[in-house]
């Protein structure tokens, strides 16, 4: 008998058209100490087996069929007992620490309910108890800290306190969704090293479920691979990663970028378990045709010398500027701290740094969407900025575009596909017929790999990875020279992703783009990049060429870095 | 072909949202009617009370026809012209409504131009904008038609007042309900303006007007539609106020509120159907705009949306 089984699980969420089953006949086992993971792509239905494990399915969604046994006691469908084992047998880590702690209580008191909700002990007991889970969790000044309120916390901080109010009382499962996800490198590593040290500390089942393949690597002894709700593969971690049986699994492995070596294209698998390798070749015929023929002569793009960019009160709330007085220096946050670099025609350069490092308002001043404090920016030669800090964007000509991170927000929703790539045509052309319009609309659907029925829909109804497509497509309109692609495939699953970059590197090689990539994600940089720039609190830390940097990292904070990153590798 | 269009409409969400609300329905069939009634009012009602030769003063004071004395020719009787009430309802109705129609749209237009310029654009405009609004919204709707009318009485002469009277009704009721729609207009944009698409404009070139009104605009309908439709039956209440108050329209076109005037000097004599059934109808009229508004701000609202 397990600790923990699941049998014949099915799940299903009727609709008004069809019924969407969420999962199908899913069954598994978990031992004390073990750490289960459950990865698939979004919609996969992961999230929906944890959530049916402590009984918080939304309605009109309901557990069709099946068991779920904790030590032997059947937990389905019971509110009594699921009330009692919810917080006290299981505890929960949900994946984003802004929201899952309530912002008016004290740390203290969030702690103390639920300790006395489900133990019997006194005020002063739970106190106590409070205190010495916070520094289990690895929470310096505990006594002190405890009074605090959750925003006075870091996001690591916050995700520990979570895990604290987790293990409270005495649980004997914990699941986490995504409980990295939203955090930083150093600290996932830190949360990901925790939860591992307390599953063997206090022998706990842990299932920890992720889309990223290096946490699984890093921390699960087993696993499970999902794919509308089914099972598609389990086993032993090791085994599965290194020796994946099923497609998907094949799929989600061979579609993580690699963190010790540079492939030139990612292998994608298709259905039916083939290999493909696409390529938009003679797709992008058509294009060079009407953009002329180019050249990178290894010129000088781009460059940047001493920006800075300083948000302060007075930019925050700038309609009360004529009430603020200066004097508060302690408020300004310098977002971009005299980063100065070059940036070569056909070279891709990358910029990667943890949330708040400057990455993005880097690229925004390039586009013009904010203006720098100081400093000149040089597009081929020619100022970006005027001394009045107003943007020229005729020294551009619209030859810098931008894709970015969050494929739900980047598209206008009212538009149709075909007028949000035709806007930046008619604009820049804006004496072009009708049939050629509509014949650069197709060529540029086309070399994003979409059908041109697509065209005449609107973004709602494709997928992140179809929208990003269209964004590049959006993008390409105005026939850029230099791309700034702001976390491009942050918001996407691994095989999308590895899809997405394919035709980056695509249409950089055709078309001859120069690309600047934004991103945390220190493999996908490794991928993309010939040089790439490291930045911290809005400095540069530094800047090495893609292979010396990954081989020899010179800074401390690059050496951490890398250090740091979860690898699939580390277990094959 | 009907039932496929029909089909369709049940298809998509904010339609079988629709169909599923009887509140829904039954609103906005009545309002329909009246607003059919109204606008063809010289097909539908059986008498033109505008027209001196087609009303008798003999038939003065005939109550409806199932009182006493009543008869079949004025169903609901007539007023104390001999008008048949009925039809005069039906053509005051229709002033009722363009009054009201064309006072929220003159109000949206204002409110949204001004709104979303505020929201997008910012800086000391938005703050003279805004605090514009709150002086604006600080003087009720009544008093600041009341100064309008006012003004305008002063200024035109009173043979010219009586045709340019609804046109003071009109910019009256809309320049008290503007503050409305520039708040909510000027929020939705703070919203849609930080979205990436509105970067992805500006990255392009766009000019701002033309992000402002060809990619922000659609975005932030919904809201607009809703209070716009709240707005309407509010300002048919204030056209109605201000004629009973005898500062709207002329007793020469008479609207509902102006009816009810009327009625109201022989309520105490036994009359009391020339203001009682102006005044249903109006309560029926302005609650159907009002449930109509109700439901729809709870259909476009997704975070009321039942799963």
């Amino acid at each position: 008998m397990s600790f923990l089984e699941v049998k014949n699980l099915n799940i299903s969420y009727p609709t008004r058209k069809e019924t969407i089953v969420a999962s199908k006949n899913v069954e598994f086992f978990l031992e004390r100490g073990e750490i289960l993971g459950i990865v698939g792509e979004s919609g996969s239905g992961k999230s929906t087996i944890a959530n049916a494990i402590i009984n918080l399915i939304d309605p009109p969604g309901e557990i069709t069929d099946g068991s779920i046994k904790i030590d032997n006691i059947e937990l389905r469908s019971n509110e009594e007992i699921i009330q009692n084992i919810r917080g006290k047998k299981i505890g929960f880590v949900f994946q984003d620490p802004q929201t899952s702690l309530n912002p008016l209580f004290k740390i203290k008191d969030q702690l103390i309910e639920t300790i006395q909700a489900h133990l019997n002990l006194s005020y002063q007991d739970s106190l106590k108890k409070s205190i010495k889970l916070l520094k289990e969790v690895g929470i310096e000044n505990a006594e002190k800290r405890i009074e605090d309120y959750p925003h006075q916390f870091s996001g690591g901080m916050r995700q520990r306190v979570v895990i604290a109010l987790a293990i409270s009382c005495e649980p004997d499962l914990i699941i986490a969704d995504e409980p990295t996800t939203a955090l930083d490198v150093s600290i996932q590593y830190q949360i990901l090293e925790l939860l591992k040290d307390l599953t063997k500390k206090r022998n706990l089942g842990v299932i920890i479920i992720t889309h990223d393949m290096g946490v699984i690597a890093e921390t699960t002894d087993k696993v499970i691979v999902m794919r509308y709700g089914h099972i598609v593969e389990q086993g032993e971690t090791k085994e599965l990663l290194t020796n994946p049986k099923s497609t998907e699994a094949r799929s989600l492995v061979i579609s993580v970028p690699p963190t010790n070596k540079k492939i030139d294209r990612f292998k994608l698998i298709s259905p039916d378990g083939k290999e493909i390798t696409s390529s938009s070749k003679n797709l992008t015929k058509n294009i060079i045709k009407t953009w002329g023929i180019r050249e990178n002569k290894n010129q000088k793009l781009l460059k940047l010398e001493e920006v800075t960019k300083v948000f302060d009160d007075n930019s925050l709330g700038s309609g009360f500027s004529f009430i603020s007085n200066k004097s508060s220096n302690d408020k300004i946050v310098k977002a971009v701290d005299n980063v100065s670099f070059e940036l070569f025609e056909g070279e891709t350069l990358g910029l990667v740094g943890e949330s708040g490092s400057g990455k993005s308002t880097i690229a925004k001043i390039i586009t013009g969407l904010i203006s720098p404090n100081k400093g000149d920016l040089k597009y081929n030669n020619e100022p970006l900025y005027n001394s009045n800090k107003k943007y020229q964007i005729h020294n551009s000509r619209g030859q810098i575009q931008m894709i970015f991170q969050d494929p739900y927000s980047s598209l206008n929703p009212r538009f149709k596909v075909k007028d949000i790539i035709a806007e930046p045509i008619k604009f820049f052309q804006k004496n072009i017929s009708n049939n050629e319009l509509l014949q650069n609309v197709y060529d540029l659907i086309d070399i994003v790999g979409m059908t041109r029925q697509s065209l005449d829909r609107y973004p709602h109804e494709f997928s992140g990875g179809q929208r990003q497509r269209i964004s590049i497509a959006r993008a390409l309109a105005t026939r850029p020279r230099l791309l700034i692609c702001d976390e491009p495939t942050s918001a996407l699953d691994v095989s999308i992703q590895a899809q997405i970059l394919n035709l980056l590197k695509d249409i950089q090689d055709e078309l001859h783009l120069t690309m600047l990539f934004i991103s945390h994600d220190l493999p996908v940089i490794r991928q993309m990049c010939n040089r790439i720039i490291v930045l911290k609190n809005g400095a540069v830390c530094e800047t090495k060429n893609t292979e010396e940097l990954f081989n020899n990292p010179e800074h401390e904070y690059t050496k951490e870095l890398i250090r740091l990153m979860p690898k699939i590798e580390s277990i094959i | 072909m009907l039932l496929k269009t029909y089909n369709k409409i049940y298809d998509t969400d904010i339609g079988y949202s629709f169909f599923n609300s009887k509140l829904a329905v039954i609103s906005s069939t009545i309002f329909f009617i009246i607003l059919f009634c109204s606008v063809f009012a010289g097909i539908v009602a059986p008498y033109n009370p505008f027209d001196p030769a087609s009303v008798s003063l003999m038939d003065a004071f005939t109550p409806p026809v199932w009182s006493e004395g009543g008869s079949f020719s004025f169903i609901l009787g007539t007023d104390q012209q001999g008008r048949d009430m009925f039809s005069t309802m039906i053509y005051g109705s229709r002033i009722s409504l363009i009054v009201g129609f064309a006072s929220i749209i003159f109000a949206m237009i204002l409110g949204v131009f001004l709104g979303i310029t505020a929201g997008y654009i910012g800086g000391r405009y938005e703050i003279i904008v805004m605090r514009l609004t709150d002086v604006q919204l600080t003087i009720p709707s009544i008093l600041m038609a009341l100064l309008v009318d006012g003004i305008a009485r002063a200024i035109i002469s009173q043979s010219m007042h009586d045709e340019m009277a609804i046109y003071v009704l009109i910019f009256a009721i809309g320049i008290s309900e503007w503050p409305q729609f520039a708040r909510v207009s000027r929020a939705s944009t703070l919203v849609e303006k930080n979205k990436e698409y509105v970067s992805a404009s500006r990255i392009i070139g766009l000019s701002n007007i033309l992000i402002m009104f060809k990619h922000i605009l659609p975005n932030i309908l919904r809201p607009i539609l809703v209070i716009a439709t709240i707005g309407l039956a509010l300002a048919i209440i204030t056209e109605s106020t201000l004629s009973f108050l005898g500062v709207g329209v002329p007793p020469t076109t008479p609207s509902l509120g102006t009816l009810i005037r009327f009625g109201n000097n022989f309520l105490f004599s036994g009359e009391w159907w020339i203001t009682f059934f102006p005044a249903i109808f109006l309560i029926v009229l302005a609650l159907s705009i009002n449930l109509l508004g109700d439901w729809m701000r709870d259909a476009l609202n997704p975070k009321l949306k039942k799963r």
